[in-house]
């Protein structure tokens, strides 16, 4: 049992690791472009990999195109009558299907207008990922400049600061957030709600990193060598930016793991809502947004491989920030 | 201990009339209102004036504020736009309903989080332990969007309990309300559960090494009494002063769970009203969870005063 919970941190760097190789190299990842779709294949499932065939003579990896058996119900079966050989890096793909048009690769099957949700997955972690950073170096922004001076400057303007920020920390931030996306148009282009995203979870997250940068600095102003630098004739902003603030490098780190889940499940229930991303966009978010039915659910469970991928995310960061902070949550 | 109390309740009041003011405030500052999101954009520029009166959405934003904010305190909180019924009634069957889910999900985890936290937190049984803490860190990465997700699939899969909504069409009786708790409870309570089961291991494991209770032990009071009773009490101190936190985490995770299983609560009602651009009811709904948060920190803050007198003093809290 030891070795399960040593080999943690390892797991979770492993899976961090992959998911941002994933979104990072998406484009030549993914087997098709991220608008690409297929009328004849909505709600497909998973194409299959097979290396046998139905004699049991042994092959190259290879697919068998789906056959619709009816359209209401849409409901497909294997057609195991031709055999289409998966080719490997050509046109600036991994790996594709050698019949494009007759029997896509769908690895993770298709959605209600016949997209590729495999596809679309990693061009979502892309989009997911990428505003939870920026968010999330946002939130260290504005947070430290707060927390930094309410730490240095000490007296009233620290104590105003800290109880602002503390009077934001009990509100459920699912609400803050919702409420301040609600008062902006609601109807908005796919980068303008990147940015205004961005924008909002970083205002909702400083206060987390405002509070750790301020408990730091007070402790560590006292200290000899922040002392020294301050009798050497160092200027105030020199001894917080050089001296102080590297010291709370580890604190905010811890606090950035718990922010960044956070900031991913944000856009998942906004887009989720309608309040998030427009619909063509991929994105964690609006793919379960497609998927939002009970219908669609049970039938067809592939359209919730997005929240494998957000479950993921979360549980990476969760081991790491355990191996920071061993016995806390 | 009284001006600790006098503070606490001032803190509480604040912060509800700052919630809702603040709701009231950015509602009105929304581009588009309520009459042209429900007019449409065809609608004759007099017809959506008049109705923008009737509504009394015309006057200036202070004007418009202080009219509310003096109705506010006579508790009537104006009239919903959307629903053309007074705030103060469509509120308090919608706020029960998230305060069933939510209390209920909270008592679930807390039976069953906080026990295995202290088994957790004291056993000497690594393997127990650790597929305890597994099956924790994996609930805690699994926030209640992804649970209810997953969870309303399950169900609607198997049909073991039904999916969506408080009870069937044809008004079914006590136990048709109880099965359709099942999905949005449990979803809800899982994450939090977790969340308990890793602080209270925490505490215990705190706890258990302090002098006194070598003490005890040394003077022979057996494990069991140890752990379940002088432990348990030693260990509280952190956990009442979670369960503030825990209201709003509840309230928070109720909205994802409200919305993937169509449960008519407090998060839903604010969502269609932010989305209609009723002021009145965005503001109703806010006052009503801020009443909510500020009377759990309240009681949170007032127990930890009573268990522990180092938390009402200045002095202890620096």
């Amino acid at each position: 049992m030891m070795r399960v919970v040593s080999s943690r941190p390892i797991v979770a760097r492993v899976v961090l690791g992959a998911l941002l190789l994933v979104a990072a190299g998406g484009s030549w990842l993914a087997p098709y472009r991220v608008g690409d779709r297929f009328p004849d294949l909505l709600n497909a499932p998973p194409t299959r990999v097979h290396v046998r065939d139905a004699d049991g003579a042994w092959h190259a990896p290879f697919i068998h195109p789906w056959r619709r058996l009816s359209q209401l119900e849409q409901v497909y079966e294997e057609d195991r009558s031709t055999r289409v050989p998966l080719v490997w890096f050509a046109h600036g793909h991994l790996v594709a299907s050698a019949a494009e048009a007759t029997a896509p690769l769908l690895l993770l099957g298709t959605d209600a207008l016949g997209r590729d949700v495999f596809t679309r997955l990693l061009f979502g972690a892309r989009t997911s990922l990428a505003l939870a950073l920026v968010a999330a170096i946002g939130a260290l922004v504005i947070g430290g400049l707060i927390g930094g001076a309410a730490g240095f400057v000490g007296g009233f303007w620290d104590e105003l600061l800290m109880r602002t920020s503390d009077a934001a920390l009990i509100l459920p931030t699912t609400y803050v957030v919702l409420a301040l996306r609600a008062v902006l148009p609601l109807v908005l282009s796919a980068r303008t709600v990147f940015v205004l995203l961005a924008g909002i979870f970083a205002l909702v997250g400083a206060p987390v990193i405002a509070r750790a940068v301020r408990g730091v600095l007070k402790r560590e102003r006292q200290l000899a060598y922040a002392e020294a630098a301050v009798a050497l004739g160092a200027t105030p902003a020199r001894v917080v930016v050089k001296h102080l603030l590297p010291a709370a490098r580890g604190v905010v780190g811890v606090e950035l793991m718990t922010l960044v889940p956070g900031f991913v499940m944000a856009e998942a229930t906004l887009s989720y809502i309608g309040f998030g991303f427009p619909d063509d966009v991929a994105s964690w978010g609006t793919m379960l947004h497609d998927a939002s039915n009970v219908r669609a659910f049970s039938d067809f469970p592939w359209l919730l491989s997005p929240a494998a991928a957000m479950f993921l995310v979360v549980l990476g960061l969760n081991l790491l920030h355990r191996e920071r902070v061993p016995l806390s949550s | 201990m009284l001006r600790y109390v006098l503070r606490r309740v001032t803190f509480a009041v604040a912060l509800v009339w700052l919630v809702s003011s603040a709701a009231l405030v950015l509602a009105r500052l929304a581009p588009g209102d309520f009459a042209t999101e429900s007019l449409g954009l065809d609608a004759r520029p007099e017809m959506v004036a008049a109705a923008r009166a009737r509504a009394g959405l015309d006057r200036p934003l202070p004007a418009h504020y202080l009219a509310w904010l003096g109705g506010a305190l006579r508790l009537d909180f104006g009239r919903s736009l959307a629903y053309d019924r007074p705030v103060r009634d469509l509120i308090p069957e919608r706020a029960a309903n998230t305060a069933v889910l939510a209390v209920t999900a909270i008592a679930l985890a807390t039976i069953v989080g906080v026990p295995l936290g202290i088994v957790t937190g004291t056993t000497r049984r690594r393997a127990l332990s650790a597929v305890l803490q597994t099956v924790s860190v994996v609930l805690l990465s699994a926030p209640p969007l992804l649970t209810s997700l997953v969870l309303v699939f399950v169900a609607a899969r198997s049909g073991w309990v039904p999916v969506g909504g408080m009870q069937s069409a044809e008004l079914g009786g006590l136990t048709d309300r109880l099965r359709h708790m099942v999905v949005p409870v449990l979803a809800l309570a899982l994450p939090i559960g977790a969340m308990l089961e890793r602080l209270q291991s925490q505490a215990m494991h705190e706890v258990m090494g302090q002098p006194f209770l070598l003490a005890a032990r040394a003077r022979g009071v057996p494990r069991h009494r140890l752990i379940w009773r002088d432990g348990f009490k030693a260990a509280l101190g952190p956990f009442v002063s979670m369960y503030g936190v825990l209201v709003g985490t509840a309230l928070s995770g109720s909205f994802a769970v409200e919305i993937v299983t169509s449960w008519p609560g407090l998060g839903r009602l604010m969502f269609e009203a932010l989305r209609a651009r009723d002021v009145y009811l965005v503001a109703g709904c806010a006052a009503t969870g801020a009443v909510f948060l500020a009377a759990t920190t309240l009681l949170a803050d007032l127990v930890l005063a009573w268990t522990d007198p180092r938390t009402s003093n200045d002095a202890g809290r620096q």
